[in-house]
């Protein structure tokens, strides 16, 4: 008897296995836009958490003659009509502008999120009553309401971020709801609900996680939305005004483009590249999340 | 059907109303308390009788239904600041304030829908890329900056518009003069509105062409022969347009929004720099009123966004 010796099986690399996670963040790395962004806002995020401490001079002191211009000075940038810091006024103003940005977008989608969650899950009446709700927050004019909440409360900082998110869930909760009632009807949230899972359990374990991609992209978006919303509000002298902020500089300074017009063009070209650093961020995470709508 | 709509309408302005009213209520601050410190003082009882003059005394709902009384009869209360009542404030800056919006969202539209149709035809061109930067250049940038650099590069570097206004403030004009020069005045403002809803529209119609393009209908109308812009204007655009169409109803309060900041910034009379007037004078009830103008309008052009949906699909009919 002879043996033939069984060939071995020839190597086969077998692909790691890998995480949804580590697969989107591959998805994202690859869009070299949404990278760019990422590392924007992340140089945006540094200079305003530490840039107050290592750039001391106070955005709000007269330091130099009112209109110098850029590079005339030891003030790079040069002053605004009150003879006040450019420099220092976008560094500090960023922490402004970047913390309501974020404190509405969270409040935005918090709301957004909890109401269509609930009108997705539960369907009938409940639906239609926080449907006609989000009706009416669709048609009230977003900023005429925020100015009428700001005014009558004071201008602090999260007067503005709750009157910003108060009026910019509604499209966050019509997605979340359509996105519950696509995945509702799964077969594994069927399973689940079959060995007698509870609603809560069912809404943020089985059917949140699945529904969050899409939710995920239009929440980095929300983000942008409320940096715009906010320099809009303080453009019309709605801020605190003991603090500096990107869209203030432009209001305070627009009366005098005439002797000085970087005054406004520096804190405009920033908020444009850091909204801009949101949406590409928030297109790369399109990219990654929802790879099937690609290309659109 | 169209009734159904406008009770429909009827009840959101009423919700817009309490809430409205609600808002002052829960505002911190007292007026009896206010008028008292400005006159320098005074007792508790005296106090007690200013409440009950301006029945201040009276639960909330009655104090509610007063209110909505007094809009229902078209009172909108009294500008101290102005000092004139609201309504007659407000009357005078409807018309600009329209003006400008129409013409923005027209010019946003149109253009909007035709850039979206042409980079939809040919979907990895120069012309289809041109579009998504546009796009998103578009959303990113602040509505009142845009109109703050278009100011600086038309007005100030080539003196080709005015800076502000909306006529010159020593015009003779009459008739036909008067509308070019009120022309010549809205070109700047409403290209500053237009353009970032120009952005939002061209790519909504790109991406709802695409999703047409490929449907059964049109593959069949360029089988039997039909020309290209046969297949495209008159077959897709009519389904692609749809979407589109909805989202200029939906956005309409952004718009408004919109028109606020722009209007500010180049000095149009219309609601949106009396709204910025009366944030300077903490001017109340005329926020307050133009805010409720503002919603209504929305409420009104969401209505016919509907009716005219369902005259351009005739499945929305269909289904009655």
């Amino acid at each position: 008897m002879t043996y033939i010796s069984q060939p071995s099986a020839p190597e086969v690399p077998v692909p790691e296995p890998v995480s949804p996670a580590r697969q989107a963040w591959r998805m994202f790395r690859a869009h070299h836009a949404a990278m760019a962004g990422l590392a924007f806002l992340g140089f945006i995020c540094l200079v305003s958490i530490v840039g107050p401490y290592l750039y001391t001079v106070s955005p709000r002191d007269m330091v130099w003659a009112p209109f110098t211009p850029p590079g005339a000075s030891q003030y790079i940038l040069g002053t605004d009509y009150l003879g006040r810091d450019l420099l220092a006024g976008l560094i500090n103003g960023g922490r402004i502008t970047i913390t309501v940005g974020l404190t509405a977008a969270l409040i935005a989608v918090t709301i957004g999120v909890t109401v269509g969650a609930f009108a997705g899950f539960f369907g009938g009446q409940v639906d239609n009553i926080l449907m006609r709700i989000t009706e009416f927050f669709q048609v009230l004019p977003y900023l005429l309401f925020a100015m009428v909440v700001v005014m009558l409360f004071s201008p602090t900082i999260i007067n503005i971020s709750i009157a910003i998110g108060i009026v910019s869930w509604t499209d966050m909760a019509r997605l979340t709801r359509g996105e519950f009632m696509r995945v509702r009807e799964m077969d594994y949230v069927k399973a689940e609900r079959s060995i007698g899972a509870r609603n809560a359990w069912l809404i943020w374990a089985v059917i949140l996680p699945n529904a969050a991609p899409p939710l995920i992209v239009v929440a980095a978006l929300a983000i942008g939305n409320a940096i715009l919303f906010e320099a809009g509000l303080s453009f019309l002298g709605l801020s605190d005004p003991n603090t500096m902020s990107w869209g203030r500089m432009i209001g305070d300074n627009r009366p005098f483009i005439l002797d000085n017009s970087w005054g406004v063009t520096l804190p405009g070209t920033i908020i444009f590249l850091t909204v801009l650093a949101v949406s590409l961020v928030g297109d790369g995470l399109n990219d990654a999340l929802n790879p099937k709508l690609r290309h659109r | 059907m169209i009734l159904r709509r406008i009770v429909y309408a009827f009840v959101l302005l009423l919700a817009v109303l309490v809430m409205n009213f609600a808002l002052i209520h829960l505002a911190p601050g007292d007026p009896v308390e206010t008028l008292v410190g400005e006159m320098g003082g005074a007792t508790p009882e005296f106090i007690e009788q200013m409440r009950a003059a301006y029945g201040l005394d009276q639960p909330f709902y009655i104090q509610l239904a007063t209110y909505l009384g007094r809009v229902a009869q078209g009172d909108f209360g009294f500008s101290l600041y102005f000092n004139r009542p609201v309504l007659e404030l407000m009357f005078h800056r409807i018309g600009p304030t329209i003006l400008l919006v129409v013409t923005a969202v027209l010019i946003a539209l149109t253009l909007g829908t035709f850039l979206g149709v042409l980079a939809a035809q040919r979907r990895n061109s120069w012309l289809s890329h041109l579009v998504t930067v546009f796009s998103l250049v578009g959303y990113s940038t602040p509505v009142f900056w845009v109109g703050i650099m278009l100011i600086l590069v038309f007005s100030v570097a080539l003196p080709i518009f005015p800076i502000a206004g909306m006529y010159q403030s020593d015009t003779s004009a009459t008739g036909l003069a008067f509308l070019l020069e009120v022309l010549h005045h809205l070109i700047l403002p409403a290209m500053t509105l237009a353009l970032i809803y120009l952005a939002f529209y061209t790519r909504l119609s790109r991406a709802s062409m695409i999703d047409v393009l490929d449907s059964d209908y049109v593959r069949t109308a360029r089988a039997k022969g039909l020309k290209n812009y046969l297949v495209i204007y008159k077959h897709a655009l009519r389904n692609a347009i749809l979407p589109v169409v909805t989202f200029a109803g939906l956005q309409f309060g952004q718009v408004l929004s919109g028109a606020v900041l722009v209007e500010t910034v180049f000095g149009w009379p219309g609601l949106g720099t009396l709204a910025y007037d009366s944030i300077l004078r903490r001017d109340t009830p005329t926020l307050l009123a133009i805010l409720f103008f503002s919603a209504s309008l929305v409420i009104v052009v969401n209505m016919v966004t509907d009716i005219v949906y369902r005259y351009i699909d005739p499945r929305m009919r269909a289904e009655q």
